[in-house]
């Protein structure tokens, strides 16, 4: 264990994929894209690039304009100001037929009068493909995302899933450059939308194709995705691999946003090699590590997630040399949740402020699950936390 | 079937009285019509001798195929005018007085039937056009029209608009994803919306004879006139042939209604 271990884990963590656009010419880029509808500005001046083959999500909560710029992506939307470069070609006022960019809808907008078969042809056909050719294609694609025996049916009569299918089938038939695809799982079931994300995830690998996903589903996003893009009110916040954007959160707003976190605000007191003294009005004295990039102002706030905040009845267990750097709270249980794999506790800190610490049920019997009314310890170490502008 | 599902004697009772109100009058037109008796009121046996009539009166013979005529051209327009009008008020861009154009359509549905044809009349006499086939097709596909835009826009707004992008999306141009997708989607109302405007041409008296002129009448207008005389039995025998020919209209219009519903989520008004 050092110092240096979350910088180094999130740096690993950034140079390990090649998802990440270093040299070359990214497939797509988006220059300072806007679009404004009457009064309100939808996407405001969002710049990214996207590399071939990678599998980008989306996040945001809903209004953010995240469904607007795949929009301008599939040409549904001209934007008002920027360009779409796709392999260096600007495409922002292209129609959505003269772009190699396929989109599955959210409610899959499959053509009710058409059998799966023609559904997953109706785009083969309009590329003037021969008919022998559309007939394997489709038969590829059948097989490709496992609906044979279904192919004469039409769209009323296929279940939720199935109809899932038939829509990423049709949008990958004319094997497009770029997938877009618009919460996809949203009107799937919690076991299913699972399953089906596997299959995505696989089918993406397989094909090397490149994907952009919209969701507004965190964890959706975080299983399958290797880039996120969190937009909120037009704009990019961060653009991060899943673990930077959790365990390295550049706002506040992200930091909630993206699973739960203990917030605390406070000022920079002292400033001890890499470790940041922040006095907090809730937690009293907090001991963390100083960030990547240097603090400037001294009104901060510590964010913790709840899973690596622990419990004990007596204080942290002691670390040669580390005692004095790690910080601990002293409150009494007010509330607990038992979820089944992990139980969260509500801890009221002697301070004033509530802490909330996750912990694995990882004894059936736990004779050590701590009681409502408790008194106990929440303990953290300074690279647990993160400390953020506020 | 469960208990509460089931019919009381009380619904019983009034459903019979309803549909015996509406249609006994008609039930004894037909009765009548093959009636071999002079005397409209009288029964004097079953007789075709009254369709023999009427196939052999050469103006009536006439003025049906005039109202034939009439009936498929204005519907045949009404439908075109009235589809396009429907397709541009639910899918074009949002032009400057978009709401005052959808509630301009609507009036002649609730338009008094005389001012409707006394408007057309004073038209056609200031244009100074000659009176007859075209006026009254003119005018009857003005009447129609209305009816065809409310139905296939009802079909269109339960259209679901990503429907047209994922055919443009897999390569259609914003022509042909309408003819590739929307069309075949909003047909059966366009056929229903054909059969109503057919109908109602077929039906219509008064605008019909405020339009039409010396020796083009229709046949609700020679029918009229003849009435007008004292009814003869040949009447009944027309007027079973037109219910019968609207009967099956009605019910084309309903099977293709039927099949809108069952291909999309809801059914033309019919």
């Amino acid at each position: 264990m050092t110092d240096e271990l979350p910088r180094a884990n999130v740096a690993a963590d950034r140079g390990g994929g090649d998802a990440f656009p270093a040299e070359g010419q990214p497939l797509l880029r988006i220059e300072g894209v806007a679009k404004t509808f009457g009064t309100f500005r939808a996407v405001d001046g969002v710049s990214l690039d996207i590399n071939s083959g990678e599998f980008f999500a989306l996040l945001g909560p809903s209004g953010c304009g995240k469904t607007t710029l795949l929009r301008m992506l599939a040409g549904f939307e001209a934007p008002d100001e920027g360009r779409i470069l796709l392999g260096g070609k600007d495409i922002a006022q292209a129609l959505p037929h003269e772009r190699p960019i396929n989109m599955m809808f959210q409610n899959y907008a499959l053509f009710p009068h058409l059998s799966v078969r023609d559904n997953i042809a109706f785009g083969l056909k309009r590329a003037g493909m021969h008919r022998a050719d559309i007939a394997t294609r489709v038969a590829e694609m059948v097989a490709l995302v496992k609906l044979e025996g279904l192919e004469k049916r039409k769209p009323d009569q296929l279940s939720g899933g199935q109809r899932q299918r038939v829509a990423l089938a049709r949008a990958l038939a004319r094997r497009p450059q770029l997938l877009l695809l618009d919460e996809p799982l949203a009107a799937l079931d919690k076991k299913l939308r699972e399953s089906t994300q596997g299959e995505l995830m696989e089918l993406q690998r397989r094909l090397g194709m490149t994907f952009i996903i919209v969701t507004h589903d965190q964890e959706e996003a975080m299983t399958m995705a290797s880039r996120i893009g969190v937009m909120n009110a037009g704009k990019l916040a961060q653009v991060a691999s899943p673990r930077e954007l959790y365990e390295a959160p550049r706002s506040r707003w992200i930091a909630e946003f993206v699973g739960d976190v203990n917030l605390f605000d406070g000022e920079l007191k002292l400033r001890d090699g890499h470790r940041l003294v922040i006095a907090t009005r809730e937690a009293g004295t907090l001991v963390v590590a100083e960030p990547r990039e240097p603090v400037s102002q001294t009104k901060l706030s510590v964010a913790i997630r709840p899973e690596k905040v622990k419990l004990s009845h007596r204080g942290p267990v002691s670390e040669a040399g580390h005692e004095t750097a790690i910080n601990s709270l002293d409150g009494v249980v007010a509330d607990i949740c038992y979820l089944g794999g992990i139980s969260t506790y509500k801890v009221k800190l002697d301070g004033g402020g509530i802490v909330q610490a996750s912990v694995a049920n990882s004894a059936r019997l736990d004779v050590d699950a701590y009681s409502l009314n408790q008194r106990v310890v929440a303990w953290f170490t300074p690279d647990d936390c993160v400390v953020l502008s506020s | 079937m469960s208990e509460a599902s089931r019919l009381s004697r009380f619904n019983i009772a009034s459903l019979a009285l309803g549909l015996a109100f509406l249609y006994l009058p008609i039930l004894i037109l037909v009765i009548y019509s093959f009636n071999a008796s002079r005397l409209v009121t009288v029964w004097g046996g079953w007789s075709l001798r009254w369709y023999y009539e009427f196939f052999g009166d050469r103006a009536m013979i006439e003025a049906a195929w005039m109202s034939l005529r009439v009936a498929v051209s204005s519907a045949n327009i009404a439908t075109l005018l009235g589809t396009l009008a429907a397709v541009a008020l639910s899918r074009g861009e949002r032009f400057r007085g978009r709401t005052l154009f959808s509630g301009m359509l609507y009036a002649p549905l609730v338009m008094p039937e005389v001012i409707a044809g006394l408007s057309l009349l004073l038209l056609f006499v200031a244009l100074n056009a000659e009176r007859g086939f075209w006026t009254v097709t003119i005018a009857h596909t003005t009447l129609t029209m209305c009816f065809v835009a409310v139905i296939v826009q009802s079909r269109l707004g339960s259209l679901d608009r990503s429907l047209e992008e994922a055919a443009m999306d897999l390569g259609c141009n914003p022509v042909r994803a309408f003819v590739a997708v929307t069309l075949p989607l909003i047909a059966p109302a366009i056929v229903a919306g054909w059969m109503l405007a057919f109908t109602l041409s077929l039906d219509d008296l008064v605008i019909a004879s405020f339009t039409t002129g010396p020796g083009s009448a229709t046949l609700p207008i020679r029918i009229y006139s003849e009435v007008r005389l004292g009814v003869k039995p040949e009447i009944n025998a027309i007027c079973t042939l037109v219910i019968a020919l609207i009967a099956v209209v009605i019910v084309i219009a309903s099977l293709a209604s039927k099949l809108s519903s069952s291909q999309g989520e809801s059914a033309a008004p019919l």
